[in-house]
């Protein structure tokens, strides 16, 4: 499939049209829309529309910017105006939010076109994107398997060539793990790079939009156009968006890297083998490697889901039946928010809701909540100790290769433990990249993580670019 | 109203303010009261999925504001979740300042001379509003109910007083000088009737030196003539139990105005666990001590310094005088008076005007001026307006505004003055020849003959003073 950097040149300079790259996309999309189970909501006539808008001010010698025509896919947790955004639960089923998350003003503002919204799990929760009200979705590359989560979706949409660029959202690893799932660069930036403005929240201090895309440059001018200090976000980070495309071809030569030993340990052997064939690759860049342990990292988990859970309950809250989505009638008002809650959640959003309020409750609280908070200090003093020893950390982003439907729905711990190296990132709010390199088990991709100190962006992309190079994607 | 025996009330008061600012604590839209339901609404006061709350900086301002003039101090802060559902509250959290709240600490000092120390002032969102139809009333067994979400995530300062009011008396005092504060900061208008200033009374009884008592707390107190009732109602009742051999039960009371009487809300064993954690959608406040001094520097005279100040320019009041200046400054007319008594006026005047005429009309006060109210009142001791007069005048300001010497002109007040007073006068005298020379042998009792006759004819325009001062210059 043509780049996002192709097709918004071609469109720009009118040798293609937004209107003939939407139409590939909506094609695309027919033909295997109904087999994976993509997009729950595939927005044609609003795209046209842009698209047709875009190709007038084509027309009338307007640049209309960085992402001319290039169609976007948008997992279903963003709100676009007027468009159904449901987070893949029954409890929003019909809500057509009235305003846009700063994200798709951002898009339409670089002249990108927003083609619909993708499948998640439910509220985000889950490593698989199983936990949807609306069905799985299958991996474009063996549909016999997941293809990762939560943003499993945005993943599949890019994978199967239905876009060339989508939005993700990563509370504990959900773009990095799909992304690796499905062959794919996947970006969590730093915590305030991107307004979460319009992200419907998951685990707000966890929570931050991110970019899929098929080649690293792609995906630093998705990240591009979207970051940014944004008024509407308390914890946006003050400064514009980074320069970040100008950046990628910059090498690693004379940077240091550690390969962090708590990052592939438990990993299959042919995740730990790309794993080390990657880090002879930015070797070979002129980086140096050094090697690390960071025994924090194996207290992620835990107070992962403490800290999330414990905000999901909060977040989760409004969902009661009073003012928007699903109503179950009942006697009175407390019976009405239950019967609601009841019908509307599925088995894993009550699980962490049920988890996250017994973390806060009085009693409890010191010895749950409070405790995650202590490791969730220790993790970010730990990630500072490794910056002061390397520039950029490495090490798998998964522990193994994509896995069969319904092979872990039954265990949640199993489903879990798939998360386990990239939930260290969001906890210290920091940035990380996972990047395609290698194949495991049945020739499926295998994703490598960079990791990087918060604002490290630019560094991450050129890194990821380096292996991109070395697999002969260039 | 005081206790039997030597029971001794022990009350300490939560009072809700809502602040002054244009816009809501977390979004742009206003902050109005009284606009239809629905109407000062947005995404982000609704609490619709995804969006987000962004503080509001005048918001601070007001609450240090509040801070310094309760001479607190002011603390880099945080905000929470209170975690509970509740129809109103969008969020199905308020968005509340816990254990670290932007004021600490503090007292106010009543006008008998009491202090009243201040155990916080801190920042919250309001809820919106509820509205049970049918059946019960109330929210369980109503038939249906209708929320107004334009009061939802207008900004509360809740300012908690330690437990060292010791009447009711005292607590409704207590309330007035901070309503009086409030007012004077710019904070709040003050307005209990609109609910922009709500009370929660913390009540207990003891014995004297005793340990403070189990306490109940009384809610949604809306006027001080309230306040008083609640407490007083609540001491007695506990006080009545506990000598009929019971024991006070710690719980939340609802007071109900028509019966006069409180009665249990919910007792402290359902008590709800309000899950409180560090709101992750705001960040640390933390105003520097620039900012802080700005307010500082920006801050009115309180009114204990306004009330001082205006005691010192009366000459030896009576009681009733200084009463009348405890109205002038509770409701915030001083100003007035002072510009009176800088352009001449006399300070026993302008206090008793503005105690009685303008408080009498201060829901319109909008249209006067100092310059009127000076003016009235010197053409009243000049004699050109009787007492009847000048209250008149000051009325029509009051309604409509306008200038005091052409309300007079328009009324023809002011023809009554001089010229046409000593016509009148002179015109009496000569058809009253024998009055007239027993009152130039010094009987004075014929003055008052002299006065009723040209307020006849003069249907009581004209000034009393003025009519002495026509007949001694004719003696």
């Amino acid at each position: 499939m043509k780049t996002a950097l192709d097709t918004a040149q071609d469109v720009q300079s009118q040798v293609s049209s937004a209107t003939a790259e939407l139409e590939t996309s909506l094609a695309a999309i027919r033909a295997r829309n109904e087999e994976l189970n993509v997009f729950l909501y595939v927005d044609e006539e609003g795209a046209r529309a842009t698209a047709a808008s875009l190709d007038r001010r084509v027309a009338d010698g307007e640049n209309v910017g960085p992402l001319a025509g290039v169609p976007v896919a948008i997992k279903d947790n963003m709100c676009q105006k007027g468009i159904p955004t449901t987070c893949a639960s029954r409890i929003l089923e019909g809500w057509r939010p009235p305003y846009n998350a700063t994200v798709i003003d951002r898009l339409l503002a670089a002249g990108a076109v927003p083609v619909g919204k993708t499948n998640l799990d439910e509220f985000a929760m889950g490593s698989s994107t199983e936990t949807s009200a609306f069905g799985p979705t299958r991996n474009p590359l063996d549909p016999s398997r997941v293809p990762g989560g939560s943003s499993g979706g945005s993943a599949a949409a890019v994978a199967a060539d239905m876009t060339s660029l989508a939005l993700g959202s990563d509370t504990g690893g959900s773009i990095r793990q799909p992304a690796a799932l499905c062959g794919l660069i996947g970006v969590k930036p730093s915590y305030g790079l991107v307004s979460r403005y319009g992200l419907i929240a998951f685990a707000s201090s966890l929570d931050q939009i991110g970019p899929f895309a098929k080649n690293v440059t792609d995906a630093a001018m998705l990240l591009e156009a979207i970051a940014g200090h944004d008024p509407m976000d308390s914890t946006s980070l003050p400064e514009p968006s980074p320069t970040l495309v100008a950046h990628v071809n910059d090498g690693v030569a004379g940077k240091r890297i550690a390969l962090v030993r708590e990052l592939v340990d438990g990993a299959d052997e042919d995740v730990v083998n790309s794993v080390n064939r990657a880090v002879e690759a930015l070797k070979d860049a002129g980086a140096t490697i050094v090697e690390l342990s960071i025994p924090e990292f194996r207290l992620g988990l835990s107070a992962y889901y403490l800290i999330a859970p414990a905000e999901a309950s909060s977040n989760l809250a409004r969902y009661d039946g009073v003012r928007y989505g699903l109503r179950v009638d009942a006697d009175d008002v407390t019976a009405m928010n239950e019967a609601t809650r009841t019908a509307g959640f599925g088995a894993e959003v009550k699980r962490r809701i049920m988890l996250g309020t017994y973390a806060l409750s009085a009693g409890y609280f010191d010895a749950y909540y409070g405790q995650a908070l202590k490791v969730r200090t220790q993790m970010i003093d730990a990630f500072r100790r490794a910056y002061q020893q390397a520039d950029l950390l490495i090490g798998a982003t998964t522990p193994s290769v994509a896995f069969a439907l319904g092979s872990k729905t039954s265990d949640p711990m199993a489903m879990y433990l798939s998360d386990v190296f990239t939930i260290p990132t969001n906890l210290a709010g920091e940035a990380a990249v996972s990047v395609p390199f290698g194949t495991g088990e049945a020739g499926l991709p295998v994703g490598v993580q960079l990791l990087g100190p918060g604002r490290s962006e630019a560094q991450l992309f050129a890194a990821a670019r380096v292996l991109e190079i070395a697999e002969g994607r260039s | 109203m005081t206790l039997p025996g030597d029971w001794e009330m022990v009350v300490g008061l939560e009072v809700h303010t809502e602040l002054k600012t244009a816009t809501k604590m977390f979004c742009g839209c206003a902050n109005h009261f009284g606009s239809e339901p629905n109407t000062n609404i947005c995404p982000v006061c609704l609490g619709l999925p995804g969006s987000l709350p962004v503080l509001n900086e005048h918001a601070i301002d007001l609450a240090m504001a509040i801070g310094i003039a309760l001479h607190s101090t002011i603390a880099s802060s945080t905000f929470h979740r209170k975690n509970y559902f509740y129809p109103d509250m969008p969020k199905d959290f308020q968005i509340s300042q816990y254990d670290l709240p932007i004021n600490s600490g503090g007292y106010l000092d009543l006008p008998d001379g009491s202090r009243v120390s201040i155990e916080r002032a801190h920042l919250e969102e309001d809820t919106g509003k509820s509205t049970h139809l049918g059946g019960t009333g109330r929210i369980h067994g109503a038939d249906r109910s209708l929320v107004d979400y334009n009061r939802s995530g207008v900004p509360l300062v809740e300012i908690v007083s330690g437990p060292d009011i010791r009447s009711s008396a005292q607590a409704r005092v207590y309330a007035s000088e901070l309503r009086g504060i409030l007012i004077a900061t710019g904070a709040s208008d003050g307005r209990m009737e609109e609910g922009s200033m709500r009370i929660d009374a913390n009540v207990s009884v003891r014995k004297p030196d005793a340990p403070f008592g189990t306490r109940c707390e009384i809610k949604n107190l809306n006027s001080l003539r309230s306040l008083l009732r609640a407490i007083d109602f609540e001491a007695l009742r506990q006080v009545e139990l506990i000598e009929d051999g019971g024991t006070v039960r710690q719980e939340t009371r609802h007071w109900d105005e028509n019966l006069g009487a409180t009665s249990t809300m919910r007792v402290k064993e359902e008590a709800e666990d309000y899950r409180y954690f560090r709101e992750p959608d705001l960040v640390d406040l933390d105003p520097d001590q620039a900012w802080q001094e700005r307010i500082r520097a920006s801050l009115p005279p309180m009114p204990a310094e306004r009330r001082a100040k205006l005691k010192a320019r009366l000459v030896d009041p009576a009681q009733a005088q200084l009463d009348a200046v405890e109205v002038v400054i509770d409701l915030g007319l001083d100003p007035f008076v002072n510009a009176a008594i800088d352009a001449g006026a006399d300070p026993a005047l302008a206090v008793a005007r503005a105690a009685n005429e303008l408080a009498a009309g201060i829901d319109d006060i909008k249209y006067l001026t100092n310059d009127a109210f000076s003016t009235t009142l010197l053409m009243e001791q000049r004699g050109e307006l009787s007492s009847t007069q000048a209250k008149t005048v000051l009325g029509e300001l009051l309604a409509s505004g306008g200038d005091p010497k052409s309300i007079a002109a328009t009324r023809g007040f002011e023809q009554l003055s001089s010229d046409s007073l000593g016509a009148t006068v002179a015109s009496l005298i000569e058809a009253n020849p024998d009055e007239w020379a027993r009152y130039r042998e010094g009987d004075e009792k014929l003055a008052q003959f002299f006065i009723g006759q040209v307020m006849k004819l003069t249907k009581g325009q004209a000034n009393g003073k003025a009519v002495i001062a026509e007949l001694q210059a004719r003696r």
